[in-house]
């Protein structure tokens, strides 16, 4: 019985020594339990599906944010990898009937693969280049999808895969459990040493190479990394959906991450999660609202990008480091955040002012 | 066959390469990777078809006035939209992205998703070796090489063109020697929408009108700029022409070319960037200061 109440006491220590301090931290740990909460409030089916799809996404620009946001490679394609991954997993489980939890981590190698088919490539190439080198992969992969319809099921795509779990409620928590999962995951490799590198490498890679680093290394590792993290999505999107198509593969896709991204807030990891869970859902709350309206269809993607543009204009770094600006200081002397109603540092006493 | 080829290949190319000269003079000169370009190229057509199909207007006065409006709505996009984050790169690009997508949004929402048509400027065909050939295609093929041709004196005859193409090459060193960059770079996008509203103008007669005409050659576009080398002219010209004759070659050629065209475009420039990570006639950008 002591031992219980002091592992409480200790957990209760570290939450509030850690935790509570910071109001970015408690605001991640309202969302967990926010996120968790959800199916005993409603179990509607439409609720949950949005969500489950919001889940999904938010890993996938997660990962993209790995790969462009810290490591400064950006990709105009992120779409191939969940893509690859969807077709992959769809393949897997229709003509080898693997199931779910075996064809979504293959899937995801498959992702990494063509982290490595596209990785190669563009080492040698920089910024604009890259770029706009990597839009083209999916384009290319699409046009191979549709020319052989045999296997991949052409313009229709592959459907009929088997369902995630048995029901909706599972599905939900798998879903929303994976994305804490992973996004803690990515947010502890770019925190590791190697995330270090990968952020120094978008810094300035003839620096990190003159120290002795083998930037080539580390950059086809975030590629496929990245790749990884994206397959995953992509084998829980076919699964989910029960349906693999040449969407999965769309420059839309790829276009609609970085807005996500960077509208959340790049090289954070939870910046673009935040991004996710904020605009997907919006575009459906639209959806409903504006169905009032069945003059104005298509207004919805346009109050969409006008929303988006408007943000920018005010915050240009993206939403959530506008806010936790707001909300924290970083002492000047040990580069530790605080609460912005501290007047020293909870630290080293330093005075913030 | 082979006529068909040259000349569907002649006329995609000089679009192409109107498209990604417009779009490669905004790229070196502001830096911008602007995803609009092609959209207010649709935004170009749409307002022909406005002009000539709605308005009754006769078709070389709905041209000009639908160049002289695309271009004033690029540069009030420029001021508004682009100028005030141009310093945060990630920025600007999503930007552009959502402004495409809000031109595509409005045509959507005015027009459906129809495909729409606008008539020839010039009826009729000529027979050029047993081969049919409208002359609107030979229209639309000679207004393209008298404006590429236009375009090269701009920038090489005129003030303006001198100051594209030294801030181009190096912006802190022209800012240094006295000239106003931001009003080269407004100068600058200028240039470049009036060329993606005038290729909209010669080539609508030849396409579909619909709200998604923009991907496709904005697709093409961007390959073209990294298969000739970034910011350079002469690279454009020839990776449009490249592409633009592989594109037709595949479609003429292969079963399925309608769905590979891309992909064999695509995959020609990577092959390229594989042999020349800089493209055909890169040119370095100086690295940031």
């Amino acid at each position: 019985m002591g031992l219980v109440s002091a592992y409480f006491r200790r957990g209760w220590t570290i939450l509030r020594s850690e935790v509570l301090v910071l109001p970015s931290r408690l605001a991640v740990l309202l969302f967990i339990i926010a996120l968790m909460a959800v199916p005993l409030f409603t179990q509607d089916y439409y609720i949950l599906r949005i969500l489950i799809l919001t889940c999904i996404f938010a890993i996938f620009a997660a990962s993209w944010d790995l790969l462009s946001g810290f490591t400064g490679q950006m990709n105009f394609g992120h779409a191939l990898f969940f893509g690859v991954a969807a077709y992959v997993t769809a393949l897997l489980n229709l003509d080898l009937g693997f199931p779910p939890y075996l064809s979504i981590p293959l899937g995801a190698v498959g992702g990494v693969l063509a982290g490595l088919v596209v990785g190669i490539p563009c080492l040698r190439l920089r910024g604009s280049y890259l770029a706009l080198t990597t839009l083209a992969f999916p384009i290319i992969l699409t046009g191979l999808v549709f020319a052989m319809p045999d296997i991949t099921g052409g313009e229709l795509g592959l459907s009929g895969l088997s369902r995630l779990t048995g029901s909706r409620v599972m599905d939900y928590y798998l879903c929303s459990s994976l994305v804490v999962i992973l996004g803690f995951a990515m947010w502890k490799i770019t925190d590791s040493k190697t995330g270090i590198i990968l952020h120094a490498i978008r810094e300035d890679e003839v620096a990190v190479r003159s120290s002795g680093i083998n930037t080539i290394r580390y950059k086809l590792l975030a590629f496929c990394m990245s790749g990884f993290f994206a397959g995953i999505a992509g084998g829980l999107y076919a699964h989910f959906m029960r349906l693999a198509g040449p969407s999965t593969l769309e420059v839309s896709l790829s276009f609609q991450v970085i807005i996500w991204s960077v509208f959340g807030g790049m090289v954070s990891i939870y910046g673009p999660i935040a991004g996710v869970f904020i605009l997907n859902p919006l575009m459906e709350v639209l959806r409903v609202a504006l169905g009032n309206f069945p003059s104005l269809p298509e207004i919805r993607m346009f109050i969409f990008a006008g929303l988006v543009l408007v943000t920018l204009l005010f915050m240009p770094e993206g939403l959530i480091p506008w806010v936790r600006d707001k909300l924290e200081n970083e002492c000047p002397r040990c580069k530790l955040r605080n609460v912005f109603i501290r007047q020293r540092c909870r630290v080293c006493d330093t005075s913030l002012s | 066959m082979l006529l068909d080829i040259i000349i569907d290949g002649l006329i995609k190319g000089s679009v192409y390469a109107l498209l990604a000269i417009g779009f490669s003079l905004v790229l070196g000169v502001a830096r911008i990777i602007n995803i609009a370009h092609t959209a207010l190229y649709m935004t170009a057509a749409y307002l022909i078809y406005m002009g000539t199909k709605l308005m009754g207007l006769p078709a070389p006065v709905a041209m000009l006035a639908s160049i002289v409006l695309t271009v004033i709505l690029g540069l009030l996009i420029y001021n508004f939209f682009i100028r005030p984050i141009q310093e945060h790169e990630a920025a600007v690009l999503i930007a552009t992205i959502a402004v495409a997508m809000m031109i595509q949004e409005v045509f959507l929402m005015t027009f459906g998703g129809h495909y729409l048509g606008v008539s020839p400027l010039v009826e009729g065909y000529a027979t050029i070796m047993g081969v049919k050939v409208t002359y609107q295609h030979l229209l639309a093929l000679g207004l393209a090489l008298v404006i590429l041709v236009g375009v090269r004196l701009f920038l090489l005859k005129t003030r303006l063109g001198l100051a594209i193409r030294s801030t181009a090459q190096d912006r802190e060193v022209a800012n240094l020697m006295g000239m106003n960059v931001t009003r080269v770079a407004m100068g600058t996008m200028g240039v470049s929408v009036g060329l993606a509203a005038i290729t909209g103008a010669i080539v609508v007669p030849l396409v579909t009108v619909e709200p998604t005409m923009w991907m496709h050659p904005l697709i093409m576009m961007l390959a073209i700029v990294v298969l000739g080398g970034l910011g350079s002219i002469e690279g454009s010209f020839v990776g449009a022409y490249i592409l633009g004759f592989a594109e037709s070659l595949v479609v003429f050629l292969l079963p399925m070319g309608a769905f590979l065209k891309d992909s064999v475009a695509l995959s020609i420039m990577i092959l390229v960037l594989l042999i020349r990570p800089d493209g055909l006639f890169g040119v370095s950008f100086e690295e940031e200061r």
